[in-house]
């Protein structure tokens, strides 16, 4: 039994506030986005968010990766009226694990999706006409070119900390293996450097039932009816593999929904709670969520694979100097425990800093993103970063001598080799060595 | 259940880290088997400059050690060390840690897997007054320091100095070192050490 002695949080205490989607577009001409695939892409609009306050040395900043379905809106509320709050709101925020008091947290909609970051949904300014499957074949390396691009943008060279759970985790790997220098720990939560072929496999069943459903239309659906029934069956098929058989029984054994007897009606497609669970499940998903961005994202993750053209995954690790968090759950069968310690061998083999934490929870692979988990998945990133943050400013403390690192740098955007300015520059070395 | 390494008084154990540093090397890269709350790689780390890497089974602990900076894997040590490839430390400690592990020979023998040295510290069953409870009273020994009950004691195995040396040459190390330890001070050589020290520290290296 876990002994951790977190005080409880009440739902609102520590909250955000009320936050705000940005947008920004990125990869204009003449320099488009190279994807995996070959093609040029641009320009790109990009969805995110932003929650706490950069310091003056910029060295506070956390990049939030969200995993398949997840968006830019990871806390707060946009209106006080809102009933739900962001996607991990119970993680982020004053004196939570993500502490907005002390760090900068950054969060963007992924290349592909459908919540405001440029995806097969939005207008393609050839033809007038939303992309569909003229979208480019997109990779998780993608994802991470265009919110590096971003953090740029921000006018930060270095980030704290990137972090993310599942297809999040999947995108702080990619991080450490092609921007090694541009991050200081990478947190990798629930997740794998590539998906098993059982991951692989769900993902096939609920691309298959998109593609089968007959408003799919090749993908061109945006001016009549959706394939929603394909979509809500991915998502019920998908959601089964986020939960675990403890889970499961938990929240409904074999209760029925309605009644406490048997109807003995086939077409009755709610009469077993866990039935009537996932047909809301499904069919809420379709409210938010675009076909053809699943489509695109889970064929990403399929493709994901950190040591492909890379040797190992040790060797894909080799480059970077970040501290690496890896944590898995005990009940996560999607991405299991033992995939996580591969990695950990991995990272040891490349002789990095590396701490592993196998939790304990009931949830599934779902637990990364469950209220009551947050707490203790908050007592281990907590010290983490901290202790991150704390050598960062030990290395960069003034020397005797030396310029005083509390000064605000230059303000604008860093040229792309990273030298902004000889203040800049001379922080820089000390920062880096 | 008590966290193992409040087996040991904390001043005692102050004394054993502090004796461990002193032997080994500044900038080294140490992996400390059952680190406990991190007290010791986070020595190492702060003072020698080491690369350090605990291990450490019990959640509570993981989670300071990992305040104080340290990385630490929570694994069982009883479930071997296969996430730690062959040759990936100078040094690898167990302090306190083998009287309360369930296969401490298959401890040993990771050990002198990961890392050419392995400094081992053990208590002492062999001194006089726990062979006297024994011997007179016929009583499971409660000393200082080590003092449980025999029903809730966390130390599985009952080894003196002369078993431990026995173990480590069959494991075809070569004993370094061997300070016993009285009173919390460790001493070069003991009239009857197996009779009068309360724990011993050993530097192996593979033979």
């Amino acid at each position: 039994m876990s002994s951790l002695l977190v005080p409880p949080t009440t739902p609102d205490d520590g909250s955000v506030g009320l936050s705000e989607t940005q947008t920004v577009e990125l990869f204009q001409p003449p320099q488009p986005l190279r994807t995996a695939g070959g093609v040029d892409f641009g320009p790109i609009q990009v969805a995110y968010e932003t929650y706490g306050t950069l310091s003056a040395q910029r060295d506070n900043a956390i990049f939030v990766c969200h995993a398949l379905t997840g968006d830019a809106h990871a806390a707060g509320r946009h209106s006080p009226e809102d009933k739900k709050s962001g996607w991990w709101d119970g993680f982020i925020g004053p004196g939570r694990g993500l502490d907005t008091d002390k760090y900068f947290v950054i969060c963007a909609n992924v290349l592909g999706g459908c919540q405001g970051t440029t995806g097969p949904c939005n207008t393609n300014p050839e033809t007038g006409e939303p992309y569909g499957l003229d979208f480019p074949f997109l990779t998780v390396g993608d994802i991470v070119d265009v919110h590096a691009e971003l953090v740029r943008h921000l006018g930060i060279e270095k980030l704290l900390a990137v972090i993310g759970g599942s297809l999040g985790g999947m995108q702080v790997l990619e991080w450490a293996a092609k921007f090694p220098a541009m991050l200081r720990s990478a947190v990798v939560l629930a997740s794998a450097a590539n998906l098993s072929a059982q991951g692989i496999a769900f993902n096939t069943v609920g691309r298959r039932a998109i593609v089968s459903d007959p408003a799919f239309n090749s993908g061109r659906y945006y001016d009549g009816e959706k394939p929603r029934y394909g979509l809500a069956l991915a998502r019920m098929v998908a959601h089964i593999t986020y939960l675990s058989e403890a889970s499961i029984e938990m929240k409904f054994g074999r209760r029925l929904q309605h009644s406490d007897r048997f109807a003995y009606d086939l077409m009755r497609e709610t009469e077993f709670r866990v039935e009537s669970y996932l047909h809301y499940q499904g069919k809420r998903f379709v409210e938010r969520f675009d076909a053809n961005s699943y489509l695109y994202l889970t064929k990403a993750m399929d493709y994901f694979d950190l040591a492909e053209g890379r040797g190992t995954v040790a060797d894909a690790m080799s480059a970077t100097d970040a501290r690496f968090l890896i944590v898995s759950y005990t009940t996560d069968w999607l991405f299991p425990t033992s995939q996580s310690r591969e990695m950990v061998r991995a990272l040891l083999k490349a002789r990095k800093d590396v701490t592993f934490l196998e939790l304990d929870s009931p949830y599934g692979h779902d637990a990364f993103l469950i209220d009551s988990e947050l707490p203790k998945l908050s007592a281990v990133v907590r010290p983490f970063l901290d202790t991150s943050l704390e050598s960062v400013r030990k290395r960069t403390e003034p020397r005797p001598s030396g310029s005083d690192p509390g000064a605000a740098p230059v303000l604008g955007r860093p040229l792309p080799d990273g030298r902004g300015s000889e203040m800049r520059s001379a922080r820089t070395t000390e920062v880096e060595r | 259940m008590k966290r193992p390494k409040e087996a040991f008084a904390d001043s005692a154990s102050l004394a054993i880290d502090r004796l461990l540093m002193e032997q080994i090397a500044p900038g080294s890269r140490v992996v400390d088997l059952g680190c406990g709350v991190g007290r010791l790689p986070a020595m190492l780390a702060d003072r020698h400059g080491c690369r350090v890497l605990g291990i450490e089974l019990d959640e509570a602990a993981v989670l300071e050690a990992i305040g104080r900076g340290v990385s630490v894997l929570k694994l069982d040590l009883d479930d071997g060390l296969p996430d730690l490839p062959d040759d990936s430390f100078d040094f690898a400690v167990l302090s306190q840690t083998l009287q309360q592990v369930k296969h401490p020979k298959r401890v040993l023998e990771e050990m002198r897997r990961i890392a050419p040295r392995a400094l081992v510290t053990v208590p002492n069953f062999g001194h006089w007054k726990i062979r006297a409870q024994v011997a007179i009273y016929g009583r499971a020994p409660v000393t200082h320091s080590l003092p449980y009950e025999w029903y809730e004691t966390p130390n599985l195995h009952v080894v003196s100095m002369r078993d431990f040396r026995d173990l480590a040459t069959r494991l075809r190390f070569r004993i370094v070192k061997e300070l016993p330890i009285l009173n919390g001070v460790a001493v070069d050589r003991a009239w009857a050490a197996n009779l009068r020290a309360d724990s011993a520290l050993y530097l192996l290296e593979r033979a």
